[in-house]
């Protein structure tokens, strides 16, 4: 048994879908069911949360390997098992699954008026398809969840999305099936080659070299959609826009996160040769990302598009560090993933909150808010200056480790890695200027409420964890420390192997 | 005499007869008391088939195998499956009479004989009567015009296929000197006596099955009979008959031709891109539900002939896997269609569908299962026949073949999640008709296998695996 001495990940798996099936149960009329299908959610996502601090208790962060590991067998024919487990990398993304989870719930408990049952469930599905995902030790079972999440986010978009839903949410989807398909496709190559799907044999398993480079391409293909990667980046601004905020806070938290995850645990050390043979693809992306999308941040008129375009330049940053592949590189990427899983999930429940108010995400429309909203705009600000990476917050220490990996790399690789950080000062300082500052010119925003209690305990729990994550670091790269050194040795390891082999037959 | 073998189909075909008689000699309607007949005779049958012993009979003509068995139960579901869907419908289309669920229980006789047969000629008999009966299924509603229509095409067409596939039957036969499968097997292991003439009669005998499964480029007649049949037929045609006839291809293909891989595997290869290519992209136009599933279905059949183009036991077990999933998802769809009814009326636009999400949420939420399941999305059935498939696909090397099968499953997606951004998305219309408890069930039970596949995956996975592996002996 494993160290929760109960099955601690296949409890928080499943148990959002037992909710979900409370929920469904419920009857009466549609009052009753709304208030009630809230309550239901937000409990379960509470206990889900609460069961999962276990994790963080419990995990022995000097163990590099898989904890909490729990297997039943599922198809033995094809050597596929159900096999759960968390390892230093994956630990804190289904801690942040469960946290952002019932923060999206309250989040929407007043935005979301039509359809409430239906919603909540679909939360809970996505929670249980985003646990299972960051769980999951068999690549059939990771493929299950990772596509599953397509169902519960494209009902989320296109029902309590914006004016454009229908056409975003199709995008969404369409964009993020051709891309996984083509990673089942390898899936299947490497179990034909292996025999099995079981991910800590995988991890073990060396395959030849040209075989290596297509499946690279084919992992990349799902996972640059899903992280995403320019150019096929451009789904998400319109998923954001289209999203309910609580689905673009889920969308920036966690669903960004599951392609870098993508990268961490299949590319790089399943494919060594060709992640180290393709990394100047990767940067070239990357930078691509960083540059451009920042760019284009700088146009928007739209905030959700805004922060949208700045989530795709962050996450290049992060794809930079992964495919440094030195210690502090993936350091800073994990820690960049998690900051930004948090920083931009606030700054989406920011513009939620004026939305709500105002019903629009017109930059232009808003301007002096911090005469009317002192607390709102002190918030704003903390995230604002998260995002830029204000030494103190989250943001800096994931950019700065980041850049300092790139440094090992390469010269160029850094400076271009940086000119993101400066333009995204500019970008973020501008919309900041433009919605906070100057004077108040409309009627509606002279009768605008401050930050109502619920909305103070949305955010609380992000504010801590924000400074947390900035001022005492260890305490979350602890977890992945030993696991991302292994990684690093084994990927060394595994590059030269076939040199000292060479060396010996000389 | 080992006439015992072929006891299912006997006893099934008694039966009929029976019910036949009974339904001609009451005075009043009978619609009701044969269809539960006829699917007591189903299920009498199929405890006959999972009892039955296993062997060849009838000098060679009949087997019965567990790769027969296997396709004959899951023929026996879908039939069933196709009479409960027919009870209501008939009752209000006005097609109340008793000849319905006996020309099934026969189409499904011959569809038993098809899954048996181990001579040419055994297959022959059995595709051509359940051709016959299913032709009258989808002429039944006579005062309608499109449904005459769609009888009279299904059978000039068909009649022409039934032709090809003859003679091609008359050549195998002229140029080897035998209709056995098993003597042909061993005949053509010899190369020398494969000639051009064989050849020619193997691609005519692929053919006139390719009719059968609508598969590019014989499926022409298949968005017309699917919208012009009544529902129930569709929903049949949809599945019994592609299951009869897909076993009826893998069995002579993997049997009597099996040392001729190399010549089929070409023409299997292009009948199944140009199936899976066009089912995917001319269904994106489609308004009406029932064309929109006539193209889903020929691109499903793309997809299952992939695993026969393996031409592995593992590419057979994803036929067989990919064919249960397909018949209970799609048996499932067509059942949403037939509760699709306002004030009486039967409604066949997609549009139709606006808003179910709201008027109707349990049979939205069922058919958004079957959706997301014919687009392959993971957990429902529909991915895991997908998986099956394709990983036959990669384990023989066919990588084009599964490149061009994910990507077109992308682009069939597109027009699965329309329907469900109709149902959702879209503003709501009038509620249909309250919804009678036999679609009702329907609907539930094929959404709960679907739903459900992933959890108990392994005993059809045992069993289509026992019955791929007869093939190969």
């Amino acid at each position: 048994m494993n160290a929760a001495g109960f099955p601690l990940l296949s409890l928080l798996t499943w148990l959002p879908l037992l909710g979900g099936l409370i929920i469904m149960s419920v009857r009466g009329d549609e009052a009753t069911v709304a208030s009630n299908a809230r309550w239901a959610a937000l409990w379960t996502s509470l206990i889900v949360f609460v069961l999962s601090l276990v994790l963080w208790v419990r995990f022995d962060p000097a163990d590099p390997g898989f904890q909490f590991v729990e297997q039943a067998t599922w198809m033995p024919q094809l050597g596929i098992t159900y096999k759960l487990g968390v390892d230093g990398i994956s630990v804190l993304f289904v801690l942040l699954s469960t946290a952002l989870t019932p923060i999206c719930i309250l989040a929407s408990w007043e935005s979301i008026k039509t359809r409430v049952r239906e919603y909540m469930l679909a939360f809970l599905i996505l929670e249980t398809m985003m646990v299972g995902m960051f769980a999951a030790l068999d690549f059939v079972v990771f493929y299950m969840f990772f596509e599953g999440v397509l169902i519960p986010m494209y009902l989320i978009i296109g029902i309590w999305g914006g004016p454009r839903r229908v056409y975003a949410a199709i995008k969404f989807f369409l964009y993020t099936l051709a891309g996984s398909v083509l990673m089942l496709l390898a899936l299947l190559a490497m179990w034909s080659q292996a025999g099995t799907t079981d991910i800590p044999t995988l991890l073990h398993t060396t395959f030849p070299a040209s075989m290596q480079t297509w499946l690279f391409l084919a992992f990349l293909a799902s996972f640059a959609v899903k992280v995403p990667m320019w150019p096929v980046h451009t789904w998400l601004p319109d998923a954001h826009v289209e999203a309910p905020t609580a689905g673009s806070v889920i969308l920036a938290g966690v669903l960004l996160k599951m392609g870098a995850y993508g990268f961490l645990r299949f590319s790089l050390p399943m494919l060594p040769i060709a992640s180290e043979n393709l990394s100047w693809l990767m940067f070239g992306l990357s930078v691509m990302a960083v540059v451009y999308t920042s760019l284009v941040a700088l146009a928007q008129t739209d905030m959700k598009k805004l922060i949208a375009y700045s989530s795709v330049a962050h996450m290049g940053v992060v794809t930079i560090g992964i495919f440094t592949i030195n210690v502090q590189g993936i350091s800073g990427a994990l820690f960049q993933m998690l900051s930004h899983g948090i920083v931009s999930g606030a700054l989406f429940l920011c513009v939620g909150v004026v939305y709500d108010r105002i019903h629009t995400r017109e930059i232009a429309r808003y301007g002096g808010l911090a005469d009317r909203m002192p607390a709102y705009a002190l918030l704003f600000m903390l995230f604002t200056m998260a995002s830029i990476g204000l030494p103190g917050t989250s943001g800096f220490v994931g950019e700065f480790l980041v850049l300092v990996g790139a440094f090992e790399v390469n010269f160029w690789l850094a400076l271009l890695g940086s000119l993101g950080m400066i333009l995204g000062a500019a970008y973020m300082l501008y919309l900041y200027r433009r919605i906070i500052f100057g004077r108040i010119t409309r009627d509606d925003l002279r009768a605008i409420l401050d930050l109502s209690p619920r909305e103070i305990a949305v955010f609380a729990p992000l504010v801590v964890l924000t400074l947390w994550m900035g001022i005492y670091p260890s305490s979350f790269s602890a977890f992945w420390d030993a696991t991302v050194s292994a990684m690093v040795e084994h990927h060394q390891a595994a590059l030269h192997a076939p040199l000292h082999l060479a060396a010996v037959t000389k | 005499m080992n006439w015992i073998l072929a006891l299912p189909e006997i006893v099934l075909a008694i039966c009929g007869m029976a019910i036949l008689i009974a339904g001609v000699l009451q005075k009043r309607e009978t619609f009701h008391l044969c269809s539960m007949l006829t699917i007591g005779a189903f299920l009498l049958a199929a405890m006959l088939v999972i009892s039955g012993p296993a062997g060849l009979g009838y000098h060679g003509q009949f087997i019965s195998d567990r790769f027969s068995s296997f396709v004959q139960l899951l023929i026996l579901t879908a039939s069933t499956l196709a009479v409960i869907g027919s009870l209501d419908y008939n009752e209000h289309a006005n097609l109340r009479r008793f000849e319905f669920p006996v020309l099934i229980l026969f189409a499904t006789v011959g569809m038993m004989v098809m899954a048996g047969a181990s001579n040419l000629m055994t297959l022959y008999v059995g595709l051509e009567l359940q051709s016959l009966s299913i032709y009258v299924l989808a002429a039944f509603a006579r005062d309608e015009l499109r449904s005459t229509e769609a009888g009279l095409k299904y059978f000039v067409l068909g009649s022409l296929a039934s032709g090809l596939l003859l003679y091609g039957i008359s050549l195998v036969y002229g140029f080897s000197g035998t209709m056995q499968f098993d003597k042909l097997a061993t005949t053509l292991a010899d190369p020398t006596k494969v000639s051009a003439g064989l050849i020619v009669g193997i691609v005519f005998i692929v053919a006139g099955l390719a009719f059968k499964v609508s598969a590019v480029p014989f499926h022409m007649w298949t968005p017309d009979v699917y919208e012009g049949a009544p529902t129930p037929v569709t929903l049949l045609m949809g599945t019994a008959p592609k299951v009869a006839a897909m076993a009826l291809l893998v069995r002579a293909m993997a049997t009597p031709f099996g040392h001729l891989l190399g010549q089929w595997q070409q023409l299997i290869v292009l009948v199944s891109i140009a199936s899976m290519l066009l089912g995917s992209l001319a269904a994106i136009g489609q308004r009406n539900i029932k064309r929109l599933m006539a193209y889903s279905s020929i691109g499903h059949m793309g997809y299952v002939l992939i695993g026969l183009a393996a031409g592995t036991p593992a590419g057979i077990r994803g036929v067989l896997i990919y064919l249960v999933t397909y018949v209970f998802m799609n048996a499932g769809t067509f059942a949403c269609i037939i509760a699709m009814r306002r004030r009486g009326k039967s409604l066949e636009q997609v549009s139709d569908l606006g808003g179910l999400g709201k008027t109707d949420p349990v049979m939205a939420m069922w058919l958004t299962v079957f959706m997301f399941s014919m687009a392959g999305i993971p957990p429902f059935a529909g991915f895991w026949g997908k998986y099956f498939i394709f990983s036959a696909a990669v384990q023989s090397g066919m990588w084009a073949l599964a490149v061009i099968g994910v990507l077109t499953s992308v682009i069939g997606a597109f027009y699965y999640i329309r329907i469900i951004k109709v149902m959702y998305f879209d503003a709501p219309e009038e509620a249909f008709d309250a919804r009678p408890a036999s679609l009702s069930t329907l609907a539930a039970v094929t959404g709960l296998f679907t739903t459900l596949f992933f959890v108990f995956p392994a005993p059809i996975v045992n069993a289509a695996e026992a019955a791929a592996k007869v093939l190969f002996g």
